[in-house]
């Protein structure tokens, strides 16, 4: 069997403010297969934005990378130089960002910020590298792409400019694609439109996919594996049906409930008692604990990850068995 | 209960104290800084020179009957043939160069914090009588307020003490003329913010005279901004001032300002005595620095928008 | 585009017109104008023929419409001192400002945007808070004692450098130029650095305030997740957008500093129109005066449009068909 896509083992990245350390990503580790959709799910502040910079070696001061391993197709990540890195960044692992109003640089034209994004990493002439362009943006599905390739972002709508971002990650054919809320800032049918084409790109050309989402629906339709985080760790793992039919931590519990198809009609939204922790300074222990009502005396220390087999994973003392149902 | 209990409404309804306060906070916070407080302790020991020059100078350098001719144009420390010597050297008229600095401050410092003083009341008025007012008087004051910004303030200066002639309060008024836009602009956006807000309807709403709503309500409120102003603007009008002296348009040479004094001394400067020129412009620039830095300092603590 | 430039040139118009009037009103009506136009020491014959020519005796609008034909035609009064037309008498004094002026800002934008630039990506570094010292101190003193001061070490004590004058010149279609020659450079050297000095301060402050906030912001953070090499991140994601501000300022700076150069080419004996208007002043030749403040008024409100314009073609996002 060939070497999975992605690998991270025991990854950690801490933020040295001057409130105090902030483990963003505390111990956190998945891997991804050819062709693999990963849907990384928390709340703001949970890490998965700053689990995907880590890939992407785009940690900045005062944030580091302080422990464990990325391996990318094998090799690891940290052993390379950052000129390496570099020409992997946009060339193998490419990068969606959240808000596609403020990613696009808006004194360049659409053509600059494509056609560097080739030249980059390989000498391309200019003629070559536009009808490489050209066609990326019509896979996105732009209409009349030669000419828009000379408009400045601002004359796309933001629904549009996702998909010039996307048709920019999909420019050197990656083997990864790390997207960080791609449809969070977009109207919910051009969200779906963005979704159903993502899918249908990655699974045509082998490309492994992490999107990174708040939204527990979004991903549920478009993943194959999920992984949940909380306060810095990955709290559950697993096949996207598994993982939504039986889930085994009280958070994703309490996420799978709060999602609003999934309440009856009329009833009350379930909402998660309590608020996220602040990541300052926390300490040993569950971080869910103070709002679990399973919580006792041992999760005052931290959960391990236990793997249950069947590729899935959780770190809970006190796991729900069983089917999920909605009462 | 305990009596620490039964005090804590009180507490609540007191008049906060003024370290409690934006404002109070936000002048404590002024001292953390080391260089803010070099400045200020700088400052009011220019001001302090300036105010007691007649006292602290060693000889009148205007009355002509305590100048020694035979002591001109002597290095700092030379001896005149007077065996005399002057700390910072002397002029053309043997007239002691640190004597004639500590008056010439005394000129500049007293027409930069005048006419910004008086700036800063015609600006403000205006600016706030805008925002309230509103409608006609508004918009030709702004239009005014934009076209006297986009030309240099230099230049519009010169253009009226050609026009006005020399003097202290001619020099005064053009700075004044200068610089009320400023304050004007900075008045009127703050007064502007501050009328929409749901405390100064109340008050409207209430029928609170108008006055009261402007000095109550509004005017506080514009402070902050047109604080950091004025400091800046009284660095600017010394600087200006100094410019228009040296250029032999500002002011005559009875009232020998700091500019006047840099002037005086140019042409020896080519001769290599430096001392004429060189003193006094470095209590210029002394002055005109301390006070910047407390602007700088000032611009920081009182802008919420540039503090996260 | 050409309809924004339609109605900016109609505004403009309308604007020199306005301040025509002030002029004419500071100079012509609140001073007395006969002794603004005529010599102190002139017959009065002479007197006699300046009240006719400008109609002194006529009612007040009549004067200013004549004033305004006059302008028109390029008349703006004689000088006393050189008796010759003023306006011819700025025209030659014009190219000297001018090569100063451009000298001053080319060394502003050469030397101030990659100090800016670099003091903004290494906000922490020891040569970054020397270049900010250096700003703020290009900021407080006064530009006529630091051109003082240069004399004095560049000219008097090292003798490197002149002190005084325009030095050689070539003509450059048909315009006297200093900067083609060496002893020219030479000249040039000490007046351009004292009248680009605040300016490059301000532009240190600004490209370095500018670059913290655009190396923040979301799409350099997507310019590093292409995968671009940092040169082209910085000298095209970062700086493009630190330019946008800058050439705004910048453009308005260049009408500050030639009224700068009054005070720089007064120090240095530049022979421009600073220098030209100072000497009028002291020896009260108005007509001088009166022409150079038009001529000024016109240049401010003309550079003004050309920053417009230059701020449109910068920023796409810029839409000037829309403005007012």
């Amino acid at each position: 069997m060939s070497a999975p896509t992605l690998r991270v083992e025991d990854l950690s990245t801490q933020f040295f403010t001057k409130a105090g350390l902030v483990k963003a990503v505390d111990g956190v580790s998945f891997s991804v297969e050819p062709g693999e959709i990963m849907g990384l799910v928390g709340e703001s502040g949970s890490g998965k934005s700053v689990t995907g910079y880590s890939v992407l070696g785009l940690v900045d001061e005062p944030g580091r990378v302080v422990g464990g391993r990325i391996l990318f197709k094998g090799e690891d990540l940290a052993a390379k130089s950052p000129e390496q890195r570099r020409e992997l960044r946009g060339s193998r692992i490419a990068a969606v960002f959240q808000d596609p109003l403020m990613t696009l640089n808006p004194v360049l034209k659409v053509e600059t910020q494509m056609v560097e994004a080739i030249q980059a990493h390989g000498r391309v002439s200019r003629a070559e590298a536009r009808r490489r362009c050209v066609a990326a943006l019509g896979r996105v599905g732009i209409p009349a792409a030669e000419e828009r390739l000379s408009a400045y972002p601002h004359q796309f709508s933001g629904g549009m400019r996702q998909r010039v971002c996307i048709a920019i990650a999909l420019l050197n054919r990656p083997d990864l694609i790390i997207a960080d809320e791609p449809t969070t800032a977009l109207d919910v049918t051009i969200q779906a439109q963005i979704l159903h084409e993502m899918r249908s790109l990655c699974s045509g050309s082998g490309t492994s996919l992490i999107w990174i989402s708040h939204d527990l629906s979004v991903v549920a339709g478009l993943a194959d594996q999920i992984a949940v985080m909380y306060a810095g760790r990955i709290v559950e793992r697993g096949p996207v049906g598994e993982l939504l039919e039986r889930p085994a931590h009280p958070y994703t519990r309490g996420l799978i409930r709060s999602v609003p198809a999934n309440s009856r009609r009329g009833g009350s939204l379930y909402q998660i008692p309590g608020m996220t922790p602040s990541l300052v300074g926390l300490g040993e222990g569950c971080a869910f604990r103070e709002r679990c009502d399973r919580a006792d005396g041992a999760c005052l220390s931290t959960p391990p990850e236990f793997d249950v087999g069947g590729g899935r994973t959780h770190r809970c003392f006190h796991p729900y068995e069983g089917r999920h149902t909605n009462d | 209960m305990s009596s620490s209990h039964g005090t804590r409404p009180a507490a609540a309804l007191r008049r906060p104290r003024f370290r409690e306060r934006p404002f109070g906070r936000a002048m404590a916070e002024y001292w953390e800084s080391p260089s803010a407080v070099a400045a200020f302790a700088v400052t009011l020991l220019v001001i302090l020179a300036a105010l007691l020059a007649s006292w602290i100078s060693p000889q009148d350098p205007y009355d002509l009957a305590k100048l020694d001719l035979m002591d001109s144009v002597l290095a700092p420390m030379e001896e005149g043939a007077s065996g005399r010597a002057y700390a910072l050297g002397t002029d053309e008229q043997g007239r002691d160069m640190l004597s004639a600095i500590l008056y010439g401050l005394r000129i500049s410092l007293s027409v930069g914090i005048m006419s910004t003083v008086i700036a800063f009341a015609v600006g403000a008025s205006l600016g706030i009588l805008a925002a309230y007012r509103g409608g006609r008087f508004d918009a030709i004051l702004m239009r005014v307020v934009d076209l006297q910004l986009s030309f240099p303030a230099l230049l519009i200066a010169l253009v009226l003490l050609v026009v006005l002639g020399q003097g202290i309060s001619k020099i005064t008024l053009a700075l004044v003329i200068v610089h009320w836009a400023y304050f004007a602009r900075s008045a009127r956006g703050s007064a502007l913010a501050e009328r929409n807000r749901e405390y100064v309807e109340a008050a409207r709403a209430l029928r609170l005279s108008d006055a009261r709503i402007v000095f109550i309500h509004i005017l506080p409120n514009t402070l902050p901004s047109l604080i950091v102003i004025a400091t800046t603007m009284v660095a600017r009008a010394i600087s200006t001032e100094s410019t228009l002296s040296f250029l032999g348009i500002g002011l005559p040479i009875t009232e020998p300002s700091l500019g006047l004094l840099i002037s005086n001394g140019f042409r020896f400067l080519l001769s290599g005595k430096y001392w004429i020129s060189f003193y006094p412009g470095v209590a210029l620039v002394v002055a005109i620095i301390a006070i910047n830095v407390m602007g700088d300092r000032l611009r920081d603590v009182l802008n919420p928008r540039l503090k996260r | 585009m050409s309809v924004f430039i339609a109605r900016r040139l109609l505004q403009s118009i309308a604007l020199v017109l306005v301040m025509s009037m002030l002029v004419f009103l500071g100079v012509f009506a609140i001073g007395d104008p006969i002794n603004t136009l005529v010599h102190p020491d002139a017959t009065e014959a002479e007197r006699q023929a300046i009240v006719e020519h400008f109609g002194l005796d006529r009612p007040l609008y009549e004067q200013y419409g004549r004033f305004l034909a006059n302008a028109a035609r390029g008349d703006l009064g004689r000088s006393f001192r050189f008796d010759e037309p003023t306006l011819s008498l700025i025209a030659q004094r014009v190219p000297a400002t001018l090569e100063l002026a451009f000298a001053a800002l080319l060394l502003t934008v050469l030397v101030g945007i990659p100090l800016g630039l670099y003091a903004g990506l290494h906000p922490d570094a020891a040569s970054s808070k020397l270049i900010l010292g250096v700003s703020a101190f290009g900021f407080s003193v006064p530009t006529f004692w630091l051109g003082l001061m240069m004399v004095m070490v560049f000219s008097v004590r090292l003798g490197w450098l002149p002190s005084s004058g325009r030095g050689a010149t070539v003509e450059l279609l048909g315009v006297p130029v200093s900067f083609l020659t060496w002893d020219g450079l030479k000249h040039m050297l000490l007046p351009a650095i004292n009248l680009a000095f605040f300016k490059l301060s301000l532009i240190i402050r600004l490209a370095r305030a500018g670059t913290q906030e655009v190396v923040m912001s979301d799409y350099v953070k997507y310019a590093r997740a292409k995968g671009l090499r940092p040169w082209r991140i910085v000298f095209v994601h970062v700086l493009k957008n630190v330019l946008v501000p800058i050439t705004t300022v910048l453009g308005l700076e260049f009408g500050r500093t030639i009224a700068f150069a009054v005070v720089t080419e007064t120090i240095f004996a530049w022979p421009g129109m600073g220098k030209l208007v100072i000497d009028s002043i002291n020896v009260l030749d108005r007509p001088v005066i009166v022409a150079y403040l038009l001529l000024i008024v016109v240049m401010f409100i003309a550079i003004n449009l050309v920053v417009d314009i230059l701020y449109s073609v910068l920023d796409p996002r810029v839409d000037l068909e829309a403005q007012r």
